[in-house]
């Protein structure tokens, strides 16, 4: 019924011809809309009156295929708590001739960056970009050359050409200043340029500039054996591996069309609580170092390494690599395993609590972190922040419950409390995580409980049904991440696409920062602990 | 603070003795692959890292396996290679040259040929570079004594390698008791590890933060996409190694390498701990 309303609204915005279709999976849908021009108009009608927000944008060059055009995928999904499990995909073709397609980003702000990472990778221009600079590829790289387009050959290097300065967005006039920042910092911390305008201490403006870290890991995918790239999707990112891991499987899995054991689906699920629980314990530990609250941070690395530790006895790797595969689990967690995870988690528990205890008692850390580093609710909303910073910030979303993946789909699902705050600020993320880090060890125990004897894998034989895509969301420790897999003809990757959460949250991080002083920043930013790796690929 | 006092007393020490004491990772602990020559070897085929490579001649099919570029999923030793490879506990895997971590066997000769030397596949480190790393690591060991003090260079990295280098900071690994420290800037370091294969947007931070250092230097690639490229390759965003944009002294594989791992291949950059091979 809803569905019929949103298509006759899509139909009624639209000049155009608009063909309607399930899929990629059965719950969800997928529009084609014969004019490019129709675009803004579908698009607000998804963002109006239905409340949706971007999930990701996948572009793809299908040139040698008999459509013979670029296609661009703008997929959308519900905000709203309770809402059902479903991705809207618009699709437009693009003529490789003229790759143009409209700009949503003065409608849609977190379109930002995808349509910039597009008209990088793929020579799409998103014209009316109010922001069109370079953004996934840096100085020196030659006009005209697309590396995600299928006549690149990505396996050699590029000559790096001569390039002028790159055009930094900066605020000017009387005393106001540049400070640059990166992209080598002073710790061990991941690359990333931040060019910060300030008058005295108060910062004006904040231009990051990342994509440092660029690897070219979704064109390293395209033509092996989905069960190899699967290696590559566990290494995007160190902290996220099985969030991503676990995202590629899913993806995987629908094209296969097999399900993961409900043993396996639990396990996965453990894993993922896991991963969050020592990214959050690990996050409120270095947030202290931002605040020079040494004993916080000597806490928080020792209770992360404690739980890293874990890891290694589980999987036989500190990141849990290893632990999930293709079709579901390679590791089972059994007996004597099980019994020091539970009393590992036991003392996380009581370490967190008086970690937290000491934070909010010590009204030196407290003063750093109140009123700092504010996201407000609805630039949250208009950038489609994800994760901690989004819930911090008042916003109910969280993909376990709204996409449920591993054991949170099925019949097992032990229910999930997403916490929330309203206030966004530093401390609102600070709590956030700590509150989250309890329910994970929850989590674990309810699924602990709930493992009953059973397969670990399914089987998926090679080769794999060619031209089908498999979409899915992960809540990883950072927030929802988007991965949109589709196999070729012979059943090996097409296109692989990760819209990680750190994606969408560090332009909120430049706005946050904008409501602090300099010195302020390292708070800032750890308060939102982003990826720089799976944001760059 | 007297909280803070009490709960410091109540946790007591927790940091490792390690290297004075060995540590024996744990069971499902995945480390170096052991070939086991004269057996169904695997195809290379089946390294999504592209470790393993063959050969043919007279004698029959070499398998050989390099470490640098391993990243230590475990796929080839799974059925139906289970036994002709099997995971090994050995994480103390740091070497001065890419020939120390290739193995070679054949598929009908039951003596493996370690670090044979021979040319390898990717840059590998030819003898005169392997003598001037040592003279590096002599000559720092005689102006700095057992300290060192390293700057970290990100050129690229998933961040695993990172948050490793980090934990050797916290109180479990604390390096600092072996006089190793990680400093803010290149003028201050003897070093640099790098962590990640070098990608294009990085390159030039990479050689000027590397040249800022003053000689003598050494640098130490962490992880298997620093040695070798590792998961990530040579591609148009990637320069596939360390190696492959200035000379490397010394390689410690793994993806990430645990953090006793790293405290290994740091000690033997400085001298104070042999390399794998030679330990041998």
């Amino acid at each position: 019924m809803a569905e019929h309303a949103l298509i006759d609204a899509l139909r009624a915005a639209a000049g155009g011809p608009v063909d309607s279709a399930a899929g990629p999976r059965p719950s969800d849908l997928t529009v084609r809309l014969a004019r490019r021009g129709d675009l803004p108009g579908a698009v607000a009608v998804l963002v109006g009156s239905h409340a949706m927000a971007l999930a990701t944008v996948v572009a793809t060059d299908e040139t040698v295929t008999p459509d013979g055009d670029l296609k661009v995928r703008y997929i959308f999904e519900s905000t709203a708590p309770g809402a059902p499990d479903r991705f809207v995909t618009l699709l437009v073709s693009v003529d490789a001739a003229r790759p143009e397609v409209p700009s949503l980003t003065t409608l849609v702000p977190a379109a930002n960056w995808h349509e910039r990472e597009m008209q990088d990778l793929f020579g799409i221009v998103p014209v009316g970009h109010p922001d069109p600079r370079p953004l996934v590829v840096h100085d020196g790289w030659p006009q005209g050359v697309f590396p995600l387009r299928k006549a690149f050959d990505g396996s050699r290097r590029v000559p790096v050409e001569p390039a002028d300065e790159f055009p930094h967005l900066v605020a000017e006039g009387e005393g106001v200043f540049e400070i640059p920042v990166g992209p080598i910092h002073a710790g061990i911390i991941e690359p990333g340029h931040f060019r910060f305008t300030s008058v005295g201490e108060t910062v004006l403006n904040l231009d990051a500039r990342l994509f440092y870290t660029h690897r070219g890991l979704e064109k390293r995918m395209e033509g092996l054996s989905p069960l190899d790239a699967f290696y590559v999707a566990e290494r995007i990112c160190g902290v996220c591996s099985v969030a991503h891991g676990l995202g590629y499987c899913e993806a995987l899995e629908q094209i296969a069309g097999v399900h993961a054991p409900p043993r396996a689906r639990l396990i996965r699920s453990i894993a993922l609580e896991l991963e969050r629980l020592y990214n959050h314990v690990g996050d409120v530990g270095n947030v202290c170092a931002g605040a020079s609250f040494h004993y916080g941070t000597a806490t928080g690395m020792r209770l992360k390494e404690r739980l890293q530790q874990m890891n290694e006895r589980l999987a036989g790797n500190r990141f849990l690599r290893g632990l999930i595969v293709p079709g579901g689990v390679g590791l089972d967690l059994s007996g004597d395993l099980l019994e020091a995870l539970a009393a590992t988690l036991q003392d996380t528990l009581g370490g967190l609590d008086g970690l937290m205890g000491r934070i909010e008692a010590n009204p030196s850390v407290v003063d750093r972190l109140d009123d700092t580093g504010i996201l407000k609710h609805q630039a949250a909303l208009d950038l489609a922040v994800a994760g901690v910073a989004a819930r911090a910030s008042g916003v109910n979303r969280d993909a376990r419950r709204d996409h449920p993946h591993g054991a949170f789909a099925g019949p097992l699902s032990p229910g999930l409390r997403v916490v929330t705050a309203s206030e966004g600020d530093a401390m609102a993320r600070v709590k956030v995580r700590a509150l989250e880090a309890r329910e994970s060890i929850r989590l674990v125990a309810e699924f602990v409980r709930l493992l009953e004897p059973g397969p670990l894998q399914v089987a998926l034989a090679e080769p794999l049904p060619g031209g089908r895509i498999g979409i899915s969301a992960i809540e990883s420790p950072r927030g929802e991440a988007v991965h949109w897999l589709r196999t070729d003809a012979a059943g090996r990757v097409d296109r692989y696409h990760l819209r990680s959460p750190s994606y969408h949250n560090w332009p909120a991080v430049a706005l946050a920062a904008e409501t602090a002083i300099v010195p302020d920043f390292p708070l800032v930013n750890k308060s939102f602990e982003l990826c720089y790796s799976c944001t760059d690929r | 603070m007297l909280r803070i006092l009490m709960n410091a007393l109540r946790t007591g020490v927790v940091t490792t003795h390690y290297p004075a004491e060995p540590r024996v990772p744990p069971d499902r602990f995945r480390g170096a692959p052991v070939l086991r020559p004269g057996s169904h070897l695997p195809p290379r085929a089946v390294c999504p890292a592209g470790a393993i490579s063959e050969r043919f001649d007279e004698d029959g099919r070499h398998v050989a396996l390099d470490l640098a570029r391993c990243v230590f999923c475990g796929r080839c030793a799974e059925d139906p290679w289970a036994g002709a490879i099997t995971m090994g506990r050995d994480f103390e895997l740091a070497a001065r040259s890419r020939a120390d971590l290739r193995t070679e066997v054949m598929a009908d000769d039951p003596a493996p040929r370690l670090g044979s030397g021979q040319a390898v596949d990717a840059a590998g480190s030819p003898p005169d570079r392997l003598a001037g790393a040592a003279r590096a690591s002599s000559e720092i060991h005689r102006v700095l004594g057992r300290s060192l003090h390293l700057r970290h260079l990100d050129a690229g990295s998933c961040n695993a390698c990172d948050w490793e280098l980090t934990a050797l900071l916290n109180p479990v690994y604390d390096v600092r008791r072996l006089g190793i420290d990680f400093v803010a800037s290149p003028r201050h370091a003897d070093g640099v590890v790098v962590t990640g294969p070098v990608t294009r947007n990085l390159e030039t931070a990479v050689r000027r933060t590397i040249e800022a250092v003053p000689d003598p230097r050494v640098v130490i690639a962490v992880g298997a996409c620093a040695a070798s490229g590792g998961i990530v390759g040579e591609g148009y965003a990637s320069a596939g190694g360390v190696d492959r944009v200035l000379p490397v002294d010394v390689y410690i594989p793994g993806c990430p390498p645990r953090p006793e791992a790293i405290i290994f291949g740091i000690l033997v950059a400085i001298g104070r701990l042999d390399a794998r091979r030679t330990r041998r």
